[in-house]
């Protein structure tokens, strides 16, 4: 497997706009003649779709939801970052694109997160410009707030639907295009193989949800825009029907897939509440901003917190990172959390959990401000804890969110197989080790309206791939194989149901491959793991059958590759004999237990080979030649 | 607590349906609606039956996914409320629920309790949109917006697009969804040039689609799950009055001889 990044040449500063100025253009007649694929319409897929068929390629998009409007990114609460320096507090490109690489723990290449940095105000324009609601001030300017992992506010948002109004932005603008009759929309259509024809990527093979009908569809490029694969674990924040398939798909199709063991736990999530709890709920990290975080200072405590003295709370993240306070990145909030209560300071029934206490919030501020600020939030968790969080403090506990891992893509977001872009989550491209907040709204946005729309027509221009149909052989084949692996599920007729499988996985990953790892249970965890999935395939139940919508027989098919994609994850995890950002290896700690990083050795991106079923994969390295910023000891104290 | 569901099933389109009746023990209160499904769900495999279909996804009341008429009210009534954040703590021991899809004439039931909602994405494609280049826009602070109507803007915004006004209103209107947009857009700033435009092309939509007229029962705005006021659909009214005032003018450029 060849790893060419294809990073320009140049300082850092100059690399995107003299790319920009050198790269191949296609002619708006030629544009036309091509047809571009496009999985996934969340904030990645919505905006690449929009913007290509705006230019005029002809684009054929797919999401599984019953509308382009639900995919996953509408759940999104918090915010999205740009550079703006709007509260003139100091920030600029420069400083955005420091955070975000030493909020990785610089695990992430340069080029393209300064890109990143570069790109994020327009996207604010365009976001405004297409009439997204962001909060105000009463000036009439654009209001900010603060994230974890910075200094400076430079969060936009719209109350705590910041995801929602984006895709609906995005949305709006694709539903102009299918209108103008530039794209071709399926929804209830779910992606199930990639087809690679003469080494290309060239097409997929989809399952239609209401009928079952299998169909393949040609193109000159496939663009992936899927989201990520924290449902491996079975419970997390993600929408249920996240899932890895089309990604999976692509890996096992010859794409590279980095650092899948690079998954962010958010410390800002309700407790679990009993066995048949099917998912959790983030409470956005926004509320860092004005709850304090603290647990009783005395082990087992079990006074109603109103009954606890304020000499008697241990306020932990204020007292452990004075800088940064309650406002630490995800992974060191995440870790503080877990290990106050496995040293027995936890609160609640399950003894998981820390407070998030707005009291002193509220007598600064006024409950009519906290109202406003964070109403909805507040909302939602009386809703689902009974408990009222202007009286008592909210009970939070972190839980998995987020996957930084993905895809292999180069700088032109081209993953190891020519013609398959990979956009959004589902690629690894930006965040290293560790996202910060409000840096993935903004990721798939650029990536989709500023970077891939450039990329696939330098892509297009210079290879000037065929024309090719779906009678090329590759198409049948693939088709084949995804009839035969339906047929395979629906006949197994075993005993257990597919969430029997996959909370048992889930059980797995979150004990060995979660909030902190160590070397012999990642090599037991990828047993068990094995076991299991022979298991699935022997046991599993699939109610229904091949034709008509069939809910179980989808999740099946996602099971399945998640069993695959855990296993990768502990391996991945098990060979990077380091901790950086998400990935903390507990035999790998300083003394005073932070994230020990072995610079000199894991300074690179790992990537994952497929070769068969029946042989290890092969892990290939990406350096990343860090050249303007010097990886230090990231230090939030 | 001990359960009796009545729930709706139908294999597909064609089949005419019927109501099933299930009993359930062992519901938690912690428990939500979508959970205490998918525990029938569990059993149904278990049992060899074929699970009951529901549409859900992000289980927090954000995607518009989820929705089912839950003793007579969509989303069960609960202020606020989607089906996927109703709390089991709101039902009692022994209870029986009803549980049918959305009924309207422009929702197909495609499956138990799943419908075909894409009508409101015709709506959307009619004219919910700014037309705005990607790369074109002008600097974001360039265009100041008045604090007031951004935050008005912003609850129309809120809409979900779930469909529940139009399964809770007896006529079968989208007057509430689609006023959402129109208000949302009309409020702001840079939605002024294609306000008529919309509003006209909007509510035409909603008209080729089947849903019905607007008699002022207000179902939609109780059953909303994200408390959208009824006013917006006032101010639809209103734009939409003036599009067609202005239609013949826009037209030609000038008033057209008739
Ligand atoms: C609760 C929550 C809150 C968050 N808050 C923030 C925040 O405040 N700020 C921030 O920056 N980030 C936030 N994030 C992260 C962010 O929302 C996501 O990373 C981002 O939205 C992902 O966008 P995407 O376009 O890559 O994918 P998604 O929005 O996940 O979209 C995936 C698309 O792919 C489709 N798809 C998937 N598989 C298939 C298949 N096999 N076939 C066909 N279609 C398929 C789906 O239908 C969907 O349309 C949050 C995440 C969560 C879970
Ligand atoms: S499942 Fe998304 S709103 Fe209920």
């Amino acid at each position: 497997m060849k790893l060419d990044a294809k990073i320009p040449g140049g300082p850092l500063q100059q690399k995107w706009s003299d790319y920009l100025n050198d790269i191949k253009l296609v002619s708006p007649a030629n544009k036309r003649k091509f047809e571009i694929i496009v999985v996934g319409t969340g904030l990645a897929g919505a905006s690449v779709a929009a913007t290509l068929a705006e230019l005029g390629y002809r684009v054929l998009a797919f999401c599984y939801q019953d509308s382009s409007r639900r995919a996953h990114s509408i759940s999104a609460q918090g915010g999205i970052n740009a550079a703006k320096n709007y509260p003139n507090d100091g920030d600029s490109v420069w400083r955005l694109f420091y955070d975000t690489i030493k909020g990785g723990d610089f695990r992430s290449r340069e080029a393209n997160v300064y890109r990143l940095a570069e790109v994020s105000n327009s996207i604010i324009d365009q976001c405004v410009a297409q009439g997204v609601p962001f909060a105000r001030e009463y000036g009439g300017g654009l209001a900010n707030r603060s994230f974890g992992g910075a200094l400076v506010s430079r969060t936009f948002y719209a109350r705590g639907q910041t995801g929602q109004q984006l895709l609906l932005g995005a949305y709006a603008a694709l539903m102009r295009q299918v209108a103008a009759g530039q794209v071709e929309l399926h929804p209830r259509c779910e992606m199930l193989d990639l087809v690679v024809a003469d080494g290309r990527a060239r097409g997929i093979v989809t399952r239609r949800l209401e009928t079952g009908q299998i169909e393949t569809w040609s193109a000159h490029a496939v663009l992936l825009a899927s989201g990520g694969y924290g449902n491996a674990f079975y419970l997390s924040t993600n929408a249920k029907g996240c899932n890895a398939t089309a990604a999976w798909r692509a890996y096992k199709r010859g794409a590279g897939f980095a650092n899948p063991c690079f998954t962010q736990i958010h410390p800002t999530c309700i407790p679990r509440s009993g066995d048949y709890q099917s998912k959790l709920t983030l409470m956005s990290e926004s509320l860092r901003n004005d709850g304090r975080v603290w647990v009783p200072a005395r082990k087992g405590d079990r006074r109603d917190p109103g009954d606890i003295p304020e000499a008697e709370r241990d306020y932990y993240l204020e007292r452990m990172y004075p800088t940064f306070g309650n406002l630490v990145p995800r992974d060191v909030a995440s870790r503080a959390a877990k290990r106050m209560c496995d040293d027995g300071h936890g609160v609640g029934p399950s003894g998981q959990g820390v407070y998030l206490d707005f009291a002193a919030a509220i007598e600064r501020l006024g409950e009519q401000a906290v109202r406003e600020r964070y109403g909805n939030l507040f909302e939602m968790y009386e809703r689902i804890t009974g408990e009222d969080p202007y009286r008592v403090p909210m009970r939070i506990y972190p839980a998995v969110h987020y996957t930084m891992g993905g895809l292999w893509v180069d700088y032109n977001l081209m993953s190891t197989i020519p013609g398959l872009f990979v956009l959004g989550e589902a690629n690894f491209s930006d965040h290293g080790a560790n996202r910060l907040g409000a840096s993935a709204l903004m990721q798939g946005l650029a990536d989709g309206y500023f970077i891939a729309p450039f990329t696939l027509g330098h892509y297009l221009a210079g290879e000037k791939p065929p024309a090719l149909d779906t009678s090329h052989p590759a198409f049948a084949d693939a088709r084949r194989q995804v009839e035969e692996r339906i047929g395979r599920l629906l006949g197994i007729g075993g005993p257990h149901s597919v969430d029997h499988f996959h909370r048992r996985l889930g059980a797995i990953l979150w004990d060995k491959c979660g909030m902190g790892r160590r070397g012999e249970g990642l090599e037991q965890a990828i047993g068990e793991i094995r076991g299991l999935r022979e298991e699935f395939w022997k046991q599993v139940r699939v109610p229904g059958g091949a034709e008509g919508l069939n809910p179980e027989l989808e999740k099946a098919g996602r099971v399945a590759d998640f069993l695959e994609l855990g296993e990768l994850m502990c391996r991945d995890a098990l060979e990077r004999r380091e901790s950086c950002g998400g990935h903390f290896r507990e035999e790998y700690q300083t003394e005073e237990g932070e994230a020990l990083r072995d610079d000199a050795n894991f300074t690179h991106a790992a990537v994952w080979e497929y070769r068969g079923d029946d042989q290890e994969p092969a892990r290939h390295a990406e350096p990343l030649n860090l050249e303007v910023v010097k990886p230090s000891q990231r230090s939030y104290k | 607590m001990k359960l009796t569901l009545h729930i709706w099933r139908q294999r597909d389109r064609g089949d005419r349906g019927r109501f099933v009746t299930y009993r359930l023990d062992d519901v938690s209160p912690h428990m939500s609606f979508l959970e205490m499904l998918d525990v029938l769900n569990e059993q149904l495999v278990g049992r060899g039956e074929e699970p009951v279909a529901f549409d859900h996804d992000c289980r927090e009341g954000i995607c518009g996914a989820c929705g089912v008429v839950i003793n007579g009210l969509p989303h069960g009534g609960f202020p606020g409320t989607t089906t996927c954040q109703l709390h089991m703590r709101h039902f009692q021991d022994g209870d029986e629920i009803t549980v049918e899809p959305w009924r309207s004439k422009a929702f197909p039931v495609i499956k138990d309790l799943v419908v075909d909602r894409s009508a409101l994405d015709r709506i959307a494609q009619a004219g919910g949109f700014i037309s705005v280049r990607t790369g074109s826009a002008p600097e974001a602070n360039s265009v100041p917006g008045p604090k007031e109507a951004a935050d008005l803007a912003m609850d129309a915004a809120e809409c979900i697009g779930c469909g529940a006004c139009v399964a809770a209103c007896p006529n079968g209107a989208a007057m509430l969804f689609t006023a959402a947009k129109i208000s949302h857009l009309g409020l702001l700033p840079q939605g002024q040039p294609e306000r008529e435009r919309r509003a006209r092309n909007m509510v035409s939509a909603m008209q080729r689609e089947g849903f019905g007229a607007c008699t002022n029962y207000r179902e939609c705005e109780a059953a909303c799950p994200k408390r959208i006021s009824i006013n917006f659909i006032a101010r639809m009214n209103r734009d939409f009055l003036k599009a067609s005032l202005l239609h013949g003018r826009e037209r030609g450029g000038k008033r057209q001889a008739r």
